[in-house]
Order: structure tokens, then sequence, then C-alpha cells
């Protein structure tokens, strides 16, 4: 049994870290939080040089092929690093969609700009408040044209092409849903930036109006398609959430280290070691999950749903906690905006809300418990 | 990332497995599958008796203490292969509770402190289970202040005189020979005056008397010293050496991993999925589920951290002090656990006659055994210390009692 990453895999990890480092750091999260740009175009730019964002995408489309391992090793980093790009969207959800589902010349047109840089894509899949399900979606489509409001999406507002979950039936059921692909140069699609917790990320509203779209998979079969798209996306955001949640136990363990109170390092004090431990259960609780669905995600094996839903619930917690305490930790100072500290809490606080809250993945997880029960 | 064996590893499987498929005791295999918590109870059967018997058939063809030199009653096995062979074991494992600290803490010891006479002795019937051991640290003074003991060791002639009280002693009734930790030199500071021993149980002048739980049960022992002799020969480590080795058992004590701890989740989600409530079924429960969820990823979590520890193991590296976490999970959850079903059942969850009960009173029985394990074997604290100290590297505690010696610690708070 080798239930732990390859030598490769640790070694394009240190790779990224690295250049994250380097190219992303807190300095580069703030720029976008102050609105300098909607994302940071450089890095973008970088990680595509370094070939880390067609990771998952195969030679042919113009990625490196390597696989969604290296995928999940990426996406580490990137939570880590709290990277301000459209990572997530374009990779997990967009190019996902599109290796399950896109026609070979959705394919040859998107994957390859997308491993290059030079398409940010993104999937429409919200209309207003609520989780992820057929009966909330509004958005019409009849004759190739889309009618109707998403929001939030993520990255809506600086994508080159949404990914589009549209009603194309009234049966009441899940194959009354259907994807459609966007141009976000279309005609009669307009985005607008939304405020949201954490600004280092883009979040839309996106108005289509007799908008022309291009379907996206055989009709009626939107929502099997979206269902695979989350699974897949869970595991990935996972591993963000756990590269968060870990450089967010770091810091609270390195100014514990440093920082004297009452005569003492403050870390010496058993309610701050405490606190402390119990973050790194939760951490570590949570990569062991996400290790289980890293393997069920690039196996394709049949545990996948049920793999993402652990991994995503145990993941948004461990975040969540390690945000949350991390600041406790730090004290006043951690409450101040020069800190680092609600750079994290803010990214935790979003991240589990992307995809569907806690309580929809919860409820997946056991749903998908009690099929493997019965069976 | 796989779960695959290696060729070497499939071969000690293939191999075991054979061997268990012909000479385990099959007609109790039912029996201890079902009960997941606690010491296993056989129906018209002393599980001591059948749990010595399987351990000595294990050891008559070499299945006994797998990661302990041949020359000691051991196989000579790799780490993985003991995490293969309690695998492949499975609900025959859990007869092997009797020998666990033997086996766990007190044969390493004395393997890494005793003469080569006593090892060649001693070690070959503790593996085979015909000899039980317990160990003999914790006294009413000293909890997770292990150091703070009292029971007292003096020299005469060859001998040492043991006068004093342990207790939370596990098995000390049906044990033959214990490790006893001692206090040799009161007048120095606590941790530079123990020295270590093996004795036997049935010396003269050693009492054993049960303690009865909150529970109600008595699976722990308060244990009498007076004037008991151990020939210097017995002594482990070098006198007033003792918390050194010490260090040595507590240590081998937390590399026993890939048994994986009871959390009550799995007796959890079968009891939601039959129960009814007022409006369906307690898993349709929306509350419930997200109660379920919670719980899941925690034991889902703990598996696949003890894999990630049994993944090294088969790299050859070491596993780390990381595998503490799971007591520290494993015993709260089994606490809450039991609480929350008894919940679900309203009124009706106090009582706790198998009759009445839902599941035979196991939630009641449960929720009253879990505050024994967040506190044996380490605290919850002591736990949450160790990662903090030794995981994350944060000071260790301020010991206002390290350079006193050990006659002047103060021995009374609020008088």
């Amino acid at each position: 049994m080798n239930f732990d990453f390859s030598d490769e895999q640790k070694q394009l990890r240190d790779t990224a870290r690295k250049f994250l480092a380097e190219k992303c750091p807190p300095k580069a999260v703030r720029a976008v939080i102050g609105g300098k740009a909607p994302y940071d175009r450089d890095l973008w730019k970088g990680l595509a040089e370094m070939g880390l964002l067609g990771v998952a995408i195969p030679e042919a489309y113009g990625g490196t092929g390597a696989g969604h391992l290296e995928l999940c090793v990426i996406a580490e980093e990137m939570g880590r690093a709290l990277a301000p790009v459209p990572f997530s969207s374009t990779v997990y959800l967009a190019a996902e969609a599109l290796l399950i589902a896109g026609s070979e010349a959705q394919k040859q047109k998107w994957l390859p700009v997308i491993a290059s840089g030079d398409a940010i894509g993104t999937l429409a899949l919200f209309e207003g408040k609520g989780n992820p399900s057929p009966q909330a979606i509004k958005l019409a489509a009849s004759g190739g044209k889309l009618d109707g409001v998403k929001k939030p999406v993520a990255d809506g507002a600086i994508a080159d092409f949404a990914i589009v979950a549209a009603r194309t039936g009234s049966t009441g059921r899940e194959t009354d849903i259907s994807l459609f692909l966007v141009d976000m140069k279309a005609d009669g699609v307009e985005a607008k930036a939304l405020a949201n917790i954490d600004p280092s990320r883009n979040q839309a509203e996106i108005v289509f109006k007799n908008c022309k779209a291009e379907p996206l998979g055989a009709l009626g079969e939107g929502w099997s398609i979206i269902a695979q798209v989350l699974d897949r996306a869970a595991v990935l955001l996972a591993f963000e959430q756990v590269g968060g949640a870990d450089r967010a136990l770091e810091m609270g363990r390195d100014y514990a280290l440093d920082r004297i109170a009452f005569g003492r390092p403050i870390g010496s004090f058993q309610a701050i070691k405490h606190m402390l431990a119990d973050m790194y259960v939760s951490a570590t609780l949570a990569r062991s999950n996400c290790y289980y669905g890293a393997w069920a995600l690039s196996t394709n094996a049949g545990e996948l749903p049920e793999a993402a839903a652990a991994a995503r619930i145990s993941a948004t917690q461990a975040f969540q906690h390690c945000a949350k305490n991390n600041i406790q930790v730090h004290g006043g100072m951690g409450f101040t905006w020069e800190f680092d500290c609600h750079l994290y809490y803010r990214r935790a606080n979003a991240t589990a809300l992307s995809l569907g809250s806690l309580s929809y993945w919860e409820d997946a997880l056991i749903d998908r418990m009690r099929k493997r029960n019965a069976a | 990332m796989n779960f695959d064996d290696t060729p070497q590893e499939a071969a000690f499987r293939a191999e075991a497995k054979a061997w268990i498929a012909a000479n385990a005791p099959k007609q109790y295999e039912e029996e201890l599958k079902n009960s997941s918590l606690g010491r296993a109870v056989l129906k018209g059967a002393n599980v001591l008796d059948v749990a010595k018997a399987w351990q000595k058939k294990k050891a008559d063809a070499g299945w006994a203490c797998l990661h302990w030199p041949k020359e000691y009653g051991g196989r000579g096995a790799s780490p993985i292969e003991r995490v293969i062979w309690q695998q492949e074991e499975g609900a025959f494992g859990k007869l092997s509770s009797t020998f666990i600290i033997g086996h766990g803490m007190c044969g390493p010891t004395v393997m890494a402190y005793a003469s080569e006479e006593h090892k060649r002795r001693y070690l070959p019937p503790l593996a085979s289970g015909e000899d039980i051991w317990c160990q003999l640290f914790s006294e009413p003074a000293g909890g997770s202040d292990v150091a703070g003991l009292r029971t007292r060791a003096e020299k005469r002639g060859d001998e040492w005189v043991i006068n004093g009280q342990k207790i939370w002693t596990s098995g000390a009734h049906y044990s033959d020979y214990g490790i006893l930790l001692t206090r040799t030199d009161p007048a120095v500071p606590k941790h530079k005056g123990l020295t270590m021993f093996f004795l036997s149980m049935k010396s003269p002048g050693i009492e054993i008397r049960p303690i009865k739980q909150g529970n109600g049960n008595s699976d722990f022992n308060e244990v009498y010293f007076t004037d008991v002799k151990i020939p210097d020969s017995q002594r482990l480590g070098a006198v007033n050496d003792g918390w050194n080795v010490s260090l040595t058992t507590l240590m081998n004590e937390r590399m026993s991993i890939g048994g994986g701890m009871a959390t009550g989740f799995s007796e959890l989600f079968e009891f939601c999925n039959n129960l009814m409530l007022e409006d369906g079924l307690a898993i349709d429960d929306r509350g419930v589920r997200s109660k379920l969820a919670h719980w899941a990823v925690r034991a889902s979590g703990l598996k696949y951290t003890s894999m990630r520890a049994i993944s090294a193991l088969s790299k050859g590296e070491r596993p780390g002090p990381e595998n503490s976490i799971g007591k520290l999970v494993a015993g709260s959850m089994i606490q809450d656990i039991s609480a929350y079903a008894m919940d679900l059942q309203g009124a009706a969850g106090v009582l706790s006659g198998p009759e009445d009960a839902e599941v035979a009173g196991k939630f009641q029985a449960m929720l009253l055994r879990a505050p024994g394990t967040r506190i044996e074997g380490g605290t919850d604290e002591i736990m949450r210390n160790i990662i903090a100290e030794r995981v994350l590297g944060l000071p260790g505690d301020i010991r206002v009692d390290k350079d006193v010696p050990f006659n002047q610690i103060p021995t009374k708070g609020r008088s």
C-alpha cells in the first residue's frame, strides 16, 4: 500500500510552493483585495508558464497530462498561498466539465487556452440563495438562446467563457436540466462584480438576455454532468482548504512561539497549546479524508461521490476551525487589517460556501453512505 | 497512491490468511464481531481461556508478537507485516486485548533493559500468553504526573523492599508478572529518583483489590505493596534512571497502530438507519443527518490517518506522534455519540435494561464507560500536550517542581 503522494508529486508540491512563496506573498493577495485588479494577472501567466494550469489536461489538448493527483498537490499550494486567481473556477469546474462532456471541437477550442492561461472559465450554476439542485435552476434555454440570471458566479466578471446550467424541460425531473457553453463576449450576456466577504476572489452576477449558447453534452444530461463536476471539484477544493488550514495553523503556532506575555511565550500556556493541538487534529483528519478523495478522483473509483463529500466536509470544518482560532491565538493583533489572519478567515468562510454549503454536503454524504450500505 | 500490497506483502498476507482460516476459533467469530466496545464477552465460554488458547496456538506456529525477535518468542517480522496480520486476524484480534499491556508495553521494556538470561526466560511465555503481565505506574498521587509517584523501594542487601500503593492497574488480578516504577530517592527532584523493576505478581505482600468504577464494572485494580521483596537482578535500567526507562514503555504504547479505536460511529449509523421517529426514519431527518455526517468524517479521517501511518511503515519510515490523535478523537466521539443515540429516544433513552433499551442497552453502557476512555492511557489534556509539544514544537509546561527535591514538593492544595 502507498497511501501517499509519490516522490515526483512531492517534488511538484515543493516547486509549486516555492513559486507561490515568491510570486504570491500576502502583498499580492492584498493588492487584489484593495481593488488594484480583479485578479493577479502576472501570477496567472506565471502559473501557465510553469505548466500548472494544465496538469490534468491531456497533452492532446495542450496540457501536461500529468493527472489529478498532481492537480490535488497544486490545489493544496494554491490554498496555502490564498492565490488570488481564478484557478478553482477555470481548472476544477470549467476544464473538468469540458473533459467530461465537451465535444471534440469544444475541447480543442477551450482546453489549450485554459492551459496556456489565455482563457478563464467558470460554471454558472447558482441563482440566488440555496444549494445545488435541479429545481433551483430557472434560467431557461430554448432554441439555443438563454434567458435568466446567475449569481453568485465565481470569477463570472473576469471569465472568457461560462458553462451555464439551464432548464430545457418541465417534467420536474433531473433531465429537465442541460448545460450550455457561452462565450462571455457574446451579445446578450452581461456580468458585473459583486461585493463579497473574500474580495481576493471575484464573485459576479451574470444576466443572459436572448443570449446565443451552444450545448455542452447531450440535452437533458446537464444535471448528471454537474453532479460529476461537483464531486471532482469538491476533492480539489478540499485540498485548497487543507492547504489554507495548514497555513493558518502554522501562523498560529509561530505567533505562539514568538509572542511573550506574562513573562513567557504564550505557546507555553495550555489554553493556547490545546487550541493549537485541536487545530492540528482537524487539519490532520481533513488531510486524511482528502487523500482518500484524491485516490478516488485519480482512479475514477465508484467511491468518489462518498469520498468527495467526506473530504469536502472535513476540509471545510478544518479550514474554518484553523482560520478562526488562528485569530484567537493572535489576540487583538489578529483582528487588525494589518495582520494576515483575516485573509485566511475570509477565504475559509468563502470556500465553505462555494459548491454548496456544509449542510448540503452533509446531506449528500449520508445519502451516499446509505446507498453503499443498502448495496 | 494505491491500496495495493507489494508482492512481498501479498505473499505474507496470503500465508497469514490461510493459517487463520485453518486455525482460528471460528465458533466465536460472530460474537467477537458483535462485541465492538470494551472487552469481548462470550456466552458459555471464559474469554480469558479462549484468549490464552488462541495466543498459544499462534505462538506455537510463529504468529505471536510478530515484530519481536524469534529468540524471544516472536517472528522477527517487519512493522508492516504486523499490520497485515492484524488486518487478517480481524475479529479474533479482539481476543488479544488481554495481552495488549504485556506485549505492547512490558515486553519492549524488558527487551530493552533486562539481562539476556531474563529475556530468554520471561519473554517467550509472555509472547505465547502463558504468562500475563501488567504495568504498575499510576498511583493515587501520580496520574498524569506519573513522576509524582510515592511507592518506595529501599535497598536491603541484594534485595529491594517495596511499600506503597498502585492504582488503575488493568488485569492485575489475573497477571503473573508486572513492571513496577518506584521511588528510590525522595531527596532529589522527582524525575531523578525513580527506579524500574519487574516482579512476580504472586510475591508475598502484594494485595490486589478491584476498583468499582463509576459505570459499575471492575476493569482495574488497586495494588498494595507491604514489604514486598524484589531481587536486584530484576531491576530494569540503572538505579534512579526509572524515568527514562518508563519513557521506553510509554513510547511503545503509542507505537501500536493499525488496531483502530472504537468510535461508536458504525453503531450510531446502523441505529439511525433503523430507528423510527414520529415522522419517519431517523436517518431521513435533516438534523440527524448533519450530526451523522459530522461524526462520519471524523471516523473516516481516523481510518485514513491510520492508513497513512501504515503506508509510512510499509516504506520503512517510522510513524510520528501524529498517532496520538486517535484516542483523543475517538474518546470524545464515543461519549458524544452515545449521548446522542439516547437523545433520539427521548425519555425512554434513560432505560438501560437489555429488554427495554434499544440495541440492548449498548449506548447507555457506552455513555457510562466513555469518561474512562478519555482518561486512561493519557488524558485528553495529556494527548493535547503531546501534540502541541512533540508535533507542533511548542514549549513544555513550566514545571514549578522541576528542581525541587521530591520530599519538599507540596502535597496539599487548599487545606
